[in-house]
């Protein structure tokens, strides 16, 4: 299908493609058994300019947006839903400093991101704020010329692997949702460091790790927009890396579909190939309506955000909500199709499902998601 | 006037021509084929047409040799830390038939230093003399002046044919001295023979991936050159009772050379190598996964052999190049040669047809392997495998 | 430093499959690609500007729509792309190739090393480097594995042989050809090919390059094909049937009984 994609979207992609294809297909079994990071191929990423796609070009980036940034995304999951997010994670981590970033913060951080120095990370999540974000405990308090974190951050992709962190903290227990403010804090930071490992389902190439601070200083220049302005800073964000993870989970699709289909080719059983039966026709055919739909809503909401428009919340959430439930029955399927291969893990796709899994659950549950579709729904319609 | 031509009284539009070439370089216009600016000219149209339409034509050559001038057949005797190198011996062998077809001299070149018992070896294995060169400086290989010597000698004494072994070397070397005597090469001859008629050598090399067949004559320049790989020709049994002479040509040795051998480093030194193994166990795509080349070394190990591999698989990345066998990788002629899940590729037949006795498993009985092996066995090679390092194991000890 | 290399167009595969009836080639439209061990001399020839400073200019000999793929070559920091193209240069063999390229690289002026795959995967010759220096009447060295030192008129290298290495040295201007083991290809970047997409490959004919046409092309070429043929290898072998044991077995016991494998 033509997707209208410029020369330059183009290019993004089939270059994004090749890396997938030629450098992380190779490895992506093994970097999941053993859980490694991927660190080179940060470094094909950011010699092939992909890593600043969506960085402005005076910070060194190609001037992009979400879809850039969702095509990369895609293609790289096609190969390893865990190693695009090293990607993936620092987009989450950068995407506060490029919307509420001042100059100085910008020409800080964003060279060195978009030339793949330098990794980032996101860190909302606690212990005991997940859905709900008010249960942060994290705690900052100014103190002359810096602000002093204390609390520990949990499950943060990148963690430990990123040089760069946009943490979300409280500064005003009192006023509420209003209370919260956002910071960079950089690794090495005194009193900043990592707690243990997760030992994950899926995505097991991503690192994520908890973030622990202890009378960490940063300097007051750190501070993200103004005091109070974390939770508009962490809204606006994940309105425009939700459909990163719909382009994840639309890769990890693509990824499982295109090896059932190659599969049920050359698989031979009743003295035919297992694609002649029509009950094998139908499950692809299924699959390939799901993913050619979730890939429209995906690049067409990302084209929406990209074109500026205030209103993204809604749209954002469904394509996430969308496309990750059809990671999760596409890759289902496609293990169905390929039988007692496909549940060995020998075989890529048992991984995929795995991978797929988590793009149901994290930045927003498809719970919450479909809260957020429906509050404006309501909002819209009176 | 050069170029190819399409008679179109003959050509009656059937397409077979536009199937065979590989450039896109024919169309069809009004029913009639058309060459395009694709055309390499590379002719493999012309025997694709049934009804004769396509003509390659060249100018007439300027004939700046006297060709009948030429006579003889030479050898490279390729020699490193002074012992001649096998295929030097496999190309005695090929030359003397093709010698005897022409009723002209086999010799052999040979540079070096105290080779006098490697030149009596030259004789024994079909010489019929020995152009050494025996000059210390010369002693290790160098382009450079390995090219000057072999010029000086093909302008002193020319040979109609010479031959040269496809080795690091003898790739280096024959194209430099064909580029200076502005003469043919033809490259990795897998046949070579006289035409009966005209007296002209017939080389035979694979193409596109040695999924055809060329011959290739050089009918204008001299020497006719050619490289052969090792193991592909077969060396006569030596008899040193053979009479031959050992000429000392007088050459000027070059001096103050630019390029300069500083060091010769060996690496290799790990079990039987490919090149010499008479015995190769080689596995291919029907392993499965790269953990079960496990199973082919451990039956090579057995059998005091070398392990190889097909292309698909070191491409894929579960093997070193190294072990790869194949037209793009060492051709190879053991006694026995198992082809473990290789379905047989032409492009790895290429490599190791000449072995004596092929034994090929593989699942699928209508695999092209099974149509050169002498024995074969339709069957999972994961299974088979382990049942043969058993029997082997328990029957050699 | 100066560096050219050489490339060629090559067919983007060798498994090409042969109609066994009409004995021609099936013709899938595998695309056209560089041929793949000379992207190992580009990376090498643009590491090397990168370290010592210079320029890379690509050349090859071919048909016309060489050009796009010499284009790309640009996303990957080569800085020109020549391409020699002609009717005159069609049916060249290894001689007449080196004879056209050797013509063209003294048209571009001044070179330090020119740098070759150490083969083109459509004929695997591995004659035009060689050849080419002659025409040229510089030294070469054949699969290089390792640059070990360049500078000004002066390089040393690692040439692979069949059980190790050698290391060589010569005066520069020369010609090397390369193995793949010599360095791992970069993948182009975007801004590359943004910069590829507006660059114009020179293009230069045989009477742009002063070629003599007699030594170009099908006239200039000693070698003839004059006959192809698919290859028949077809022995009627036995095949052993029973249990994966009992195949075993009966393989053990031919190759014993023919003594080709002894016990130790």
């Amino acid at each position: 299908m033509n997707y209208f994609l410029t020369e330059e979207q183009q290019m993004i992609k089939e270059l994004a493609a090749r890396i997938a294809d030629e450098k992380i297909a190779p490895i992506a079994l093994e970097y999941d058994r053993e859980g490694k990071f991927p660190r080179e191929i940060v470094k094909y990423l950011a010699d092939s300019d992909l890593c600043g796609v969506y960085i402005e070009e005076k910070y060194g980036g190609l001037g992009g947006g979400v879809l850039e940034m969702a095509l990369v995304v895609e293609e790289l999951s096609r190969a390893c839903g865990g190693i695009s997010l090293a990607f993936a994670g620092t987009g989450l981590g950068t995407f506060p400093i490029i919307l509420f970033g001042t100059e100085e913060q910008k020409s800080k951080y964003l060279p060195d991101i978009a030339a793949g120095k330098k990794l980032a990370a996101f860190a909302l999540t606690e212990a005991d704020a997940g859905s709900d974000a008010a249960g942060i405990r994290t705690t900052a308090v100014a103190d002359g010329d810096h602000y002093v974190l204390n609390g520990t951050k949990q499950w943060i992709t990148n963690g430990g692997e990123a040089d760069i962190y946009t943490v979300i903290a409280c500064t005003n227990r009192e006023k509420g949702a209003r209370g919260f403010s956002a910071f960079i804090v950089e690794k090495g930071a005194p009193g900043f460091s990592f707690g243990k490992k997760e030992d994950k389902m899926g995505i097991r190439a991503s690192a994520t790790c908890e973030l622990i601070f202890e009378d960490c200083r940063i300097p007051k220049e750190n501070l993200l927009a103004r005091e109070g302005m974390g939770f508009i800073v962490a809204m606006k964000t994940l309105d425009r890396t939700r459909p990163g993870v719909a382009a994840q989970a639309l890769g990890i699709a693509t990824g499982a579909f295109n090896a059932a289909l190659k599969y049920s080719k050359e698989r031979e059983q009743f003295g035919q190939p297992i694609s002649s039966f029509q009950a094998v026709q139908h499950m692809l055919a299924d699959m390939a309506i799901q993913i050619e739909a979730a890939r429209c809503l995906v690049y067409q909401t990302c084209r929406h955000i990209d074109s500026g428009a205030k209103n993204i919340s809604k749209e954002a959430a469904m394509a996430k909500v969308f496309a990750s439930d059809t990671a999760m029955k596409v890759t289902t399927d496609a293990v169905q199709i390929m039988g007692g291969y496909g549940y060995m893990k020998e075989y890529p796709v048992e991984k995929m499902m795995r991978d797929a899994k988590v793009t149901q659950i994290y930045e927003g549950t498809n719970q919450i998601q479909r809260n957020i579709i429906a509050l404006e729904l309501i909002k819209e319609s009176t | 006037m050069t170029g190819i031509e399409i008679i179109s009284d003959k050509c009656i539009g059937c397409k077979l021509c536009l199937k065979a070439c590989m450039f896109g370089a024919i169309d069809m216009k009004e029913k009639k084929a058309v060459i395009n600016d694709n055309c390499s000219l590379c002719g493999a149209c012309v025997p694709s047409c049934k009804f004769d339409a396509i003509r390659i034509e060249k100018d007439k050559a300027q004939k700046t040799v006297d060709i009948s001038e030429y006579k003889g057949v030479w050898v490279f005797a390729e020699q490193k830390d002074n012992v001649v190198s096998q295929v030097a011996f496999e190309l005695l062998g090929e030359g003397r038939k093709l010698a005897d077809a022409l009723s002209a001299p086999l010799s052999a070149v040979l540079i070096g230093s105290n080779l006098q018992d490697q030149a009596e070896k030259l004789i024994a294995y079909g010489a019929d003399n020995v152009y050494y060169v025996d000059h210390q400086s010369v002693e290790h290989y160098n382009d450079e002046s390995y090219t000057d010597i072999f010029v000086q000698l093909v302008e002193e004494y020319k040979p109609e044919i010479v031959l040269i072994g496809a080795t690091t070397y003898g790739r280096s070397l024959a194209p430099r001295v064909a580029s200076r005597l502005n003469t043919g090469l033809t490259a990795d001859c897998t046949g070579l023979e006289i035409d009966p008629e005209k007296k002209i050598l017939l080389q035979t090399r694979p193409a596109f991936g040695g999924n055809l067949m060329a011959t290739i004559i050089c009918p204008n320049h001299r020497p006719q050159m050619s490289t052969v790989r090792p193991k592909v020709m077969k060396p006569l049994e030596p008899d040193y009772s053979r009479k031959g002479e050992i000429i000392y040509p007088n050459v000027i040795i070059p001096e103050n050379l630019k390029v300069k051998v500083l060091d010769v480093v060996q690496t290799v030194c790990e079990t039987v190598s490919l090149s010499e193994a008479d015995i190769i166990v080689s596995g291919g795509r029907g392993l499965g996964d790269a953990k079960n080349y496990a199973l082919v070394e451990e039956l090579a190990r057995v059998l005091g052999g070398a392990a190889g591999a097909s292309r698909a698989i070191v491409d894929a990345g579960w093997v070193d190049y190294s072990h790869q066998v194949g037209q793009t990788g060492k051709t190879v002629g053991p006694k026995v040669y198992f082809a473990c899940g290789i379905s047989g590729a032409v492009q790895h037949l290429a490599g190791m047809s000449s072995s004596d006795i092929i034994i090929a498993i593989n699942k699928n009985p209508d695999a092209p392997i099974f149509k050169i092996a002498t024995y074969g066995i339709v069957g999972d090679v994961l299974e088979i495998l382990p049942e043969l390092i058993k029997q082997f194991r328990e029957r050699l000890n | 430093m100066n560096i050219i290399v050489c490339v060629k167009q090559v067919p983007g595969t060798t498994d090409v499959k042969i109609n066994k009836e009409t004995n021609t080639i099936i013709r899938d439209e595998a695309d056209a690609v560089i041929n793949p061990f000379d992207e190992y001399a580009i990376e090498e020839g643009v590491r090397i500007k990168e370290k010592v400073g210079g320029s890379v200019t690509v050349i090859s000999m071919g048909i016309p729509k060489t050009a796009e793929l010499l284009r790309e070559t640009i996303a990957l920091g080569v800085d020109e792309a020549v391409l020699l193209t002609d009717r005159a240069f069609a049916g060249s063999d290894t001689l007449a190739t080196s004879y056209a390229l050797s013509m063209g690289i003294k048209k571009l002026g001044s070179y330090d090393l020119i740098i070759c795959g150490k083969q083109a995967t459509d004929g695997d010759t591995a004659q035009v480097g060689p050849s080419l220096a002659e025409k040229l009447g510089v030294p070469h060295t054949t699969y290089v594995r390792k640059i070990e030192e360049i500078k000004d008129g002066y390089i040393r290298c690692q040439r692979m042989t069949d059980d190790g290495y050698e290391v060589i040295e010569m005066p520069l201007p020369a010609v090397i050809t390369v193995v793949k083991e010599i360095n791992e290809p970069r993948l182009p970047s975007i801004k590359g090919k943004l910069k590829a997409k507006k660059y114009e490959v020179k293009i230069l004919t045989a009477d742009d390059i002063g070629a003599d046409k007699s030594l170009c092309g099908l006239n200039g070429s000693p070698t003839q094909v004059i006959k192809t043929f698919t290859p028949v290898h077809e022995i009627n072998g036995e095949i052993l049937e029973g249990t994966a044991r009992e195949q075993a077995k009966k393989l053990a016991d031919k190759l014993l009984a023919m003594q080709f494998v002894k016990c130790r």
